[in-house]
């Protein structure tokens, strides 16, 4: 059994080593910079102990339930206030946050090692942790919104981490904006409970206490308060699911994730990865309750997710830069997860975020110990890197295994969960809409597979193809600029400890997470774990858990096949033409790979069209000059203050500058004082 | 009535007066003495202002700290001189002893006729001050129009640009707003029937108004404070002084008028408006909140294409004060009792935007003094070199763009709350301003602090410890709002609360 003060300890460590860093450690200069790395590991070490004990003794039947503080009181019936929501989902969250980016602050200690803001960073990170963590800890909507905005935040300034390269800053600004256009209607969905808070008070319940808002959701008939129900209920989880595709980066709010590679790759591994774009996910989960009384809802996340799942799988297939592959496999990779939300596989949904969380973090510190060597990002300057990096090799090719979902790693366990569910349906959509999921899924199978051993391929077998100097060769003489991240620092050889360490752990767990966590076919693992664990700890934090189907060897065996399918594609694609340069053999797909490779045009259609053409250059353009010319001109009377502001200027520069308007506005006052008293 | 004498506030209020007279006199002469004697007066004033704000009592007499002095009695007319505070003001008068003190250490750069430069920046302080604590409208309307004086100069003389147009401009407009109020109050006055110009009696239940005796129907009052208020505040649009007054005014004027003064309109329209004129408000809060939002918008759009940093500031400051607008226009709701969300949003708005606002002024202020430039395509990748400022850019930009853990997010929350109950589809409008809000401080940020550094910077050195006290002063103020806002949330609410129950009790006897 924890204290209250040693629950919060998780989130307030990661705090204190955020003030630490940042008033005492990096004021002090670059000499003691390593303490920054030391002091961000040892806070998240110790959060990361205190998770797995949180998570051990909540499962084993302590109850925690401790009364939350009031930070802002609004009116009967709606109240701010700071609170602890100690369920499964949020036990299992804290485990994976800390943990993940406990591994990822070690691995930076070599990656980022000898960067003159080395400083600087921890400080962010250590605020990225803290607020992930106060988000998942949240009880109250507007705590949750709060800490929201702060990975925002978090993710705003280390995507932005280089910020001397354009690029950078540009992609950081762009995710904070496109993020922040799905937070309207999270800020939306928020403002409309405030509007029922009479409601909630007349049944004695806050309308900004997250269990208060399952309770409002759920009808009268299954025991609950009845206060949202039909259009208004599908606009709430709308306005929240809005929120959630921005920070998940779901269709049609993704661009801003690929662009997000421009950050340090250690910050692509926890954030946009493992732990802030799955926070989507999360709110969705966290108001599962609320959603699964909206049939609608649930429709349009189990679509918008499976179309997103196949949707960015296809981008990935065109991709050339090795950390955006891995960005479009984790934007359809939150496709799956919010598909299975949307057809009720909520067991299911979080089990793929806890094992996505290992293996999608493992090849991106994979990405980052091969640019590590290469000086480069961009898989056409790699090749054969397997020899000089055996670590990472075999590293990354787990990954990638467990990514396509290959028995018996965990990415498989989890993923096939989930199309199992779609296939049986749960009944929380209409069939046909969960066996449509299933089959976008399925076909997800096949393009993650190609993709994932298109990427090894490239990346380790063939011949070394001269990795960043060749690159910047190429740039100079087609006389084009250099992308970010790619320097002459070319050494062919294995990465240090301080980054192979955490990819091993991360390594262990993309082989095991999954069926450990989630035992199948045995009665318990070493006694400890009893079977279907996960999927049962998820489901006894819902009213009306359901529990997962038994497992199915016909499904495991198909979607092993499909993805077998696509890994053989992809070698026979790749390692067949033996005399493979510089010329990815897709290319020859024309129209269709260059619409891939140009992302659907998307990017130029929000960024050149929308936001540039019509918003810019014609809207605010047009409203510009109405304000300078229009209503400046009639309203403040320019034409005759401009003839007349000279003579009077004239008159006040007569050595009387400051007696003149003085005079004048107490000579007003003594009129107006005398009027009064004698009229 | 309230009466007594107790004199912190007479202090507080002309402290800096009684030192600008001091130094007209000329007991400090060079101009390292002058600057030092200003930053410990400005000092001194803080600490009052920050003894006002703890002594006032929520919960207590609702008007507090009294000095009354009756000044003109000739039988049918009563003028007093009348300060107190309430949980409106009181925070307020904090928001000025804070921004005076950044004011005066923003200028320590000043050489050019020091002594006037401070004289009159304190006699501002004091008429700002005034403004907050009369509570007779006679001595409000003279603070009113006696602050106009010192800005006027400040302006002109110390400004940069086109400054004498536009120290014209903000003097302009003003006068022509104040016209509409000295109609008000001498209307008010000879409606009222008690020969008096204390507004406590005005804002007392019910009200001293009568209708019936009214020299001008009370519909028509309530527009001609509004007016004058609206064009302080300033409200699109009246709006085109504040972008020129601002872009050639000196870095402490810029700080006060984004600060303070514009507050003045807002606590204008909480005192006046809102607080006698109730029924009024609620009639017409609709086409209130439309130039809420509409300022909001507009504000936001005009501040995207602007590529001189004040300017961008002075236009977010526009959009900024239409979330005021939006949340004293929440009084007309639907269905239900009125909460105080929306009106302790607005004043949260004022204090909030004073302190933020303050900020990048401040901010653009080092910036300038530096580069000399504003421009903003001849800036960049200043980050760099200037760590200290672009934290300050930073976190003034976040705060601005309504980040929580700041303050600005409270005030915008609490304003949308509040207004979602009255107008959802005008408010579902002004939550879109938050992007728009996202896009232009971050673009800003990206061109001036980010990107490559242009080869003319590279020189440049972090803003100096001077400079640094009014950073630090305002990042503490935006963060201990934003970290734990009852403290302040509370004493507003106090304030606001004979509003909210004078409505309250209106649609009770309505029904």
């Amino acid at each position: 059994m924890l204290s209250e003060a040693l629950v919060w300890a998780i989130f307030l460590l990661p705090v204190a080593s955020f003030l630490l860093i940042g008033g005492v450690i990096r004021p002090l200069g670059p000499s003691v910079a390593k303490a920054a790395g030391y002091v961000t590991i040892l806070a998240l070490g110790v959060g990361f102990v205190l998770s797995l004990w949180l998570l051990r003794s909540h499962a084993h039947g302590v109850v925690y339930d401790f009364a939350p503080h009031l930070w802002l009181n609004l009116a009967p019936g709606a109240s701010v206030q700071m609170g602890l929501l100690l369920d499964p989902l949020t036990n299992v969250m804290l485990v994976v946050v800390t943990g993940v980016s406990l591994m990822v602050q070690i691995y930076s200690m070599g990656y980022m090692d000898g960067d003159e803001s080395f400083a600087r960073y921890y400080a962010y990170m250590s605020l990225f942790s803290a607020s992930m963590i106060g988000l998942v800890l949240a009880s109250n909507i507007v705590q949750m919104y709060v800490f929201w905005e702060l990975v925002g935040l978090s993710s705003y300034l280390l995507i932005g981490f280089w910020h001397d390269r354009p690029s950078a800053a540009a992609a950081a600004k762009k995710a904070f904006i496109i993020t922040r256009i799905g937070d309207v209607g999270f800020l939306l969905a928020i403002i409309f409970l405030f509007f029922q808070a009479d409601d909630f008070a007349a049944q004695g319940l806050n309308a900004l206490h997250i269990p208060d808002i399952w309770t409002a959701a759920a009808p009268i008939a299954a025991g609950g308060a009845g206060i949202v129900a039909g259009g208004a209920l599908l606009w709430l989880c709308l306005g929240l699911f809005a929120g959630a595709a921005g920070k998940s980066g779901q269709f049609p709010l993704h661009t801003w994730l690929p662009d997000a590679m421009e950050g340090p790759t250690p910050v692509s591994a926890l954030i946009h990865a493992a732990t802030m774009v799955a926070a989507g996910v999360f709110l969705v989960g966290r108001f599962f309750p609320v959603f699964s009384e909206s049939e609608g809802a649930m429709m349009v996340v189990a679509l918008i997710g499976a179309f997103t799942a196949v949707f960015a799988a296809t981008m990935g297939l065109a991709a050339n830069d090795i950390k955006r592959v891995m960005a479009y496999s984790t934007v359809s990779q939150l496709g799956y997860m919010m598909a299975a939300l949307g057809i009720g596989a909520y067991n299911a949904a979080l089990f793929h975020l806890f094992t996505h969380a290992f293996f999608k973090a493992l090849l991106f510190l994979g990405a980052g110990s091969v640019n590590h060597a290469a000086g480069t990002f961009n898989m056409m300057y790699m090749g054969g890197l397997r020899k000089a990096m055996p670590f990472t090799y075999w590293l990354t090719v787990i990954g990638a295994l467990s990514l396509v979902g290959i028995f018996p790693l965990a990415g498989f366990w989890s993923k096939d969960e989930i199309l199992l569910e779609a296939w049986l349906g749960t009944g929380a959509v209409e069939t046909s809409v969960s066996l449509l999921v299933f089959v976008l899924l399925l076909v997800g199978v096949l393009l993650t597979a190609f993709y994932s051993f298109r990427m090894v391929h490239l990346t380790f077998h063939g011949e070394f193809r001269g990795g960043g100097e060749q690159e910047l060769h190429d740039c100079e003489e087609a006389g084009q600029p250099a992308p970010t991240g790619v320097s002459h620092h070319v050494h062919l050889g294995e990465s240090p400890w301080w980054m192979v360490g955490p990819m091993v752990f991360l390594g262990i767990s993309a082989v095991i997470a999954g069926w450990v966590a989630n035992p199948i076919g045995v009665k318990s693992v070493f006694g400890l774990i009893p079977s279907h664990w996960l999927t049962d700890y998820f489901a006894s934090g819902l009213h009306d858990g359901h529990h997962a189907p038994p497992f199915s060897i016909a499904m495991a065996v198909i979607s092993n096949v499909v993805a077998l399918a696509g890994i053989g594609l992809a070698v026979l694609t790749y390692a067949w033409p033996r005399g493979f340069t510089n010329t990815d053999p897709l290319t020859r797909g024309g129209i269709i790979h260059a619409v891939l490779a140009q992302r659907y045009y998307l990017d130029h259609l929000y960024e050149g069209v929308i936001v540039g053409r019509v918003f810019y250059r014609v809207v605010a353009a047009v409203t510009d000059w109405f304000d300078r010319n229009i209503v400046d001109g009639i309203v403040g009377l320019t034409g005759w203050i401009s003839r007349n502001v000279g003579s009077l200027i004239a008159l006040a520069q007569n050595g009387q500058v400051q007696t003149y308007p003085l005079v004048a506005a107490l000579g007003g006052l003594v009129i107006i004082v005398l009027y009064l008293i004698l009229g | 009535m309230p009466s007594g004498f107790n004199g912190l506030l007479t202090a507080t209020v002309f402290l800096p007066a009684v030192a600008a007279l001091l130094l007209a006199t000329g007991i400090v002469r060079d101009a390292r003495s002058i600057r030092w004697y200003a930053g410990i007066v400005a000092l001194a004033d803080l600490v009052l202002s920050v003894i006002v704000f703890v002594l006032f009592q929520p919960g207590g007499d609702r008007f507090q700290l009294i000095d009354r002095f009756d000044w003109i009695d000739t039988g049918t007319v009563q003028a007093s001189y009348l300060l107190g505070v309430d949980g409106i003001s009181a925070p307020l008068v904090m928001l000025t002893g804070l921004l005076g003190l950044c004011a005066v250490f923003v200028s320590f750069h000043i050489n050019d006729r020091v002594k006037e430069y401070f004289i009159w920046l304190f006699v501002l302080q004091t008429a700002v001050m005034g403004v907050f604590t009369s509570l007779d409208f006679l001595l409000f309307f003279l603070f009113w129009e006696i602050e106009l004086v010192p800005m006027y100069l400040l302006i002109s003389t110390w400004g940069t640009g086109r400054r004498e147009y536009s120290a014209m401009k903000f003097l302009i407009f003003t006068i022509l707003g104040s016209a509409f109020m000295l109609v008000a109050i001498v209307a008010v006055f000879v409606s009222s029937g008690v020969g008096s110009f204390d507004m406590t009696r005005l804002l007392e239940p019910g009200g001293a108004l009568d209708a019936s005796r009214a020299a001008l129907p009370l519909g028509v009052l309530f527009w001609l404070f509004f007016i004058a208020f609206a064009v302080k505040l300033p409200t699109w649009p009246v709006h085109t002084w504040l972008p020129d007054a601002h872009t050639d005014a000196p870095t402490a004027g810029s700080v006060m008028l984004a600060g303070v003064m514009l507050k003045m309109g807002g606590y204008g329209l909480l005192r006046v408006n809102a607080g006698m004129f109730p029924e009024q408000l609620a009639n017409f809060a609709l086409p209130i909140v439309a130039l809420g939002v509409i300022s909001v918008l507009y504000g936001a759009v005009v501040t995207l294409r602007q590529t001189d940093l004040k300017r961008l500031i002075a236009y977010s400051s526009v959009s900024h004060m239409g979330l005021v607008l939006i949340g004293i226009g929440s009084v007309a709701v639907v269905g239900g009792a009125l909460t105080d969300a929306g009106l302790t949003g607005a004043a949260m708005q004022l204090f909030t935007h004073g302190t933020i606002t303050g900020l990048l002024f401040v901010a653009v202020g080092i910036l300038y003094e530096k580069t000399h430039t504003r421009h903003i395509p001849d800036l960049g990748g200043l980050a760099n070199r200037m760590p200290i400022l672009a934290g300050a850019f930073l976190i003034a930009g976040a705060a601005s763009l309504g980040l929580p853990a700041m303050s600005g997010f409270v005030s915008e929350l609490l304003v949308f709350f509040g207004a979602f109950r009255a107008f959802p589809a005008l408010t579902i409008l002004a939550v879109l301003g938050i992007i728009l809000a996202a896009g232009y401080i971050l673009w800003m940020i990206q061109r001036t602090m980010f990107g490559p550094r242009p080869a003319r910077w590279d020189g440049l050195t972090d803003a100096s410890l001077v400079n640094t006290v009014p950073v630090a002063l305002l990042v503490i103020s935006i963060f201990a709002v934003g970290i734990y806002p009852a403290w302040l949330t509370d004493v507003f609410r106090d304030g606001l609360e004979p509003i909210v129950n004078a409505y309250n009790l209106g649609i009770a006897g309505s029904r």
